[in-house]
């Protein structure tokens, strides 16, 4: 008897876990509105996860459930790799393609139109209390950043003899991260040769509380978390070619004054998705006059000039293919090389 | 070990001259003085250890209480902190458990039977037992890396649901399984011999004794392992769980015939977890408010299950007497 009662009990037991998942999958009937939407598929760079992110919720509020958009975060080349198997429709990357990326691409067969949608300015931070230094030169980011740097350049004062006798403790990218590749390709004129023993980290928060707790403390990353973080951060300056000391900001970014340190982003459209109408029409939203400002300036990150965008929608309606961001040796090129506006 | 044998060979020659009463109780009481500082030593560390928690939970709820409302159960991510919430997160996770649930608990509720009751002691046995015990310790992101070569691209499930719900039941299966055995074999030799006499087949032992005695325990087992599932982020990461998904996969029960689909298992999806690992590396500190709140629904998700486990050990522990 006591058997079947134990019997019964279980048996009630996984009706009742079941029921409630029933019930609960019921519970989400409604927006279930999946059945003939269109859907863009799109993944990438953590670093523009924030721009595709916001255009798709817009987008997705605009179309009113016709078209559904997803967006993941595997990294540029995570993203890249996905898109060249022909799995998506668009990637985002923080860098441009590389070779050996596009001829996988050619491989299977996936044709790409490449499309710079925004800025981010890599920027130099330091403590508030940080006095003493107000601007860097490429040399000396080089002095501190080069892999001959690891365990020679380590206080303030092998910089500068003004400086003060403390250790330079150093806050940077993780060699996972886009911003990494870029910044040790332009500083140290070598892609991903940096010194090895700083706190680097993929996760940008860590670096800003890092440098926000420590008096000799010097980091990088991206624009968009010293803005949300400005009042426990100082930005310093940077001296471009032309020999000015310049802080990162919308007109120096977008006037090309902020050398070397900013950089493009991308988003990668694979053409034969271009003929979904769905994939298209995002396309359209996205560079539309008033949300390709708004919204990448409300994100933290820097909108092209005006005229560089009508170049770049030129490059999106004739679907001109191929990537012209990296010079013959595969260096990165500046938008306005690639696009030939200078 | 050496000087217990040394100790122990004195023994007998100090009971022959015994020691003065007052040396006696001086050695007691330097002893119990010796186990007193152990208590304490114990005793701080337990609260040490208990204390992270708190103020870890603490940091939590103050963080993340005041984003808990009803909407953010039913709102999707959005750019703006205040709007975001976690509807797809908390349904892709309820979907993904489901699809784990379904394929772990009955693979690994047979294949702890089996190994248990039915297989030969051989070397073959041998070597699945150890490769259970094993496949136990093994770090999750292996899971994920398997998962993503043989569902996701041999199977090519995709970046889907029922990609993630295998991967998980990968990962809970050995987990399942030794629960189940561990409960099997808990239950009395003479019930089985007794099932025996009575002229019982194998199978009719297990299932109306065996089993019956043992649900409770295997139950629990079962959500041990979802609960460690469902926090699980590593693993679906590594087959491309989305990040941004604001619409949900179609509904299983319909309202027109036959009422139940599964074009929902091969929808993309998000889990808490994944959200909660965004909207962390977010630079808004009002994001990381959302974080701590989902990650409070989170643990209040896996406190849950555990209780459940609790309970229903409770329950049949009270319930089976031998």
């Amino acid at each position: 008897m006591e058997f079947l009662a134990q019997k019964r009990f279980a048996a009630g037991c996984v009706l009742c876990l079941l029921c409630l998942a029933v019930l609960m999958l019921a519970g989400c009937r409604k927006a279930g509105s999946g059945q003939s939407a269109e859907l863009i598929q799109i993944d990438g760079s953590s670093t523009v996860y924030p721009i595709i992110e916001a255009m798709a919720e817009e987008f997705q509020i605009a179309e009113q459930g016709a078209v559904n958009v997803t967006v993941g975060i595997s990294g540029s080349g995570g993203g890249l790799k996905k898109f060249c198997r022909g799995e998506l429709a668009i990637a985002n990357a923080s860098r441009p393609i590389e070779a050996s990326e596009i001829r996988n691409c050619q491989r299977a067969g996936v044709n790409f139109i490449e499309l710079p949608i925004a800025y981010d300015a890599i920027t130099l931070v330091v403590h508030p209390h940080n006095q003493w230094v107000q601007s860097l030169d490429v040399a000396t980011l080089k002095q501190i950043w080069e892999p001959q740097a690891q365990g020679r350049v380590t206080r303030w004062s092998d910089l500068n003899p003004d400086f003060p006798d403390a250790s330079l403790n150093l806050y940077g990218a993780g060699p996972d991260s886009g911003t990494f590749d870029y910044f040790t390709a332009v500083i140290n004129g070598d892609e991903r040769a940096s010194r090895g023993d700083y706190t680097a980290s993929e996760d940008d928060n860590i670096l800003v509380r890092g440098v926000a707790n420590d008096k000799f403390a010097l980091g990088y990353f991206g624009l968009a978390y010293y803005h949300e973080n400005s009042n426990q951060l100082k930005a310093l300056a940077v001296i471009n070619q032309q020999g000015n000391a310049v802080l990162p900001s919308l007109d120096s970014v977008r006037g090309g004054a902020y050398q070397p340190l900013s950089r493009p982003v991308f988003m990668y459209v694979n053409t034969q998705m271009l003929q979904q109408k769905g994939v298209r029409r995002f396309l359209d939203f996205f560079f539309a006059p008033k949300n390709r400002t708004e919204i990448i300036t409300w994100v933290g990150y820097i909108p092209l000039a005006e005229a560089t965008y009508e170049r770049v929608l030129d490059i999106l309606n004739q679907e001109r293919t191929g990537s012209r961001f990296r010079d013959d040796a595969g260096h990165v090129v500046s938008v306005e090389q690639a696009l030939h506006l200078l | 070990m050496a000087r217990l044998r040394a100790r122990s060979r004195r023994g007998p020659a100090q009971s022959h001259n015994p020691m003065p009463e007052a040396a006696i109780s001086e050695a007691l009481a330097r002893r119990k003085r010796r186990d007193g500082w152990f208590a304490l030593a114990g005793l701080l560390i337990m609260l040490a250890a208990v204390l992270t928690l708190v103020l870890l939970l603490a940091q939590l709820l103050v963080d993340g209480l005041p984003r808990l409302s009803l909407e953010f159960f039913v709102e999707f991510p959005s750019r703006f902190p205040q709007r975001a919430g976690i509807y797809s997160a908390w349904i892709g996770t309820l979907l993904v458990m489901l699809v784990t649930a379904f394929v772990a608990v009955p693979l690994g509720v047979a294949a702890g039977l089996y190994l248990e009751e039915y297989a030969r002691r051989n070397w073959l046995t041998d070597l699945i037992e150890i490769n259970v015990s094993n496949l136990a310790g093994v770090p999750s992101i292996i899971y994920g890396l398997l998962a993503l070569g043989l569902f996701v691209n041999r199977f090519s499930l995709g970046q889907s649901i029922a990609a993630a719900g295998l991967t998980l039941a990968l990962l809970i299966i050995p987990v399942v399984i030794v629960a189940t055995r561990e409960a099997i074999r808990a239950v009395p030799r003479n019930m089985r011999e007794a099932a025996y006499a009575m002229g019982t087949t194998q199978w009719q032992m297990v299932a109306h004794h065996v089993l019956p005695y043992s649900t409770g325990s295997i139950l629990t087992g079962i959500i041990i392992g979802l609960s460690r599932a469902i926090g699980e982020t590593a693993p679906v990461i590594t087959i491309g769980a989305l990040t941004f998904i604001a619409f949900l996969p179609e509904a299983p029960i319909g309202g027109e015939f036959p009422y139940i689909n599964f074009n929902w298992l091969d929808a993309p999806f998000t889990l808490l977890p994944i959200q909660i690992f965004n909207w962390l590396s977010r630079p808004q500190t009002e994001f990381h408010a959302n974080a701590a709140a989902a990650a409070l629904v989170l643990i209040a998700l896996t406190l849950c299950m555990n209780a459940t486990a609790i309970y229903l050990r409770y329950r049949y522990r009270r319930r089976v007497q031998w």
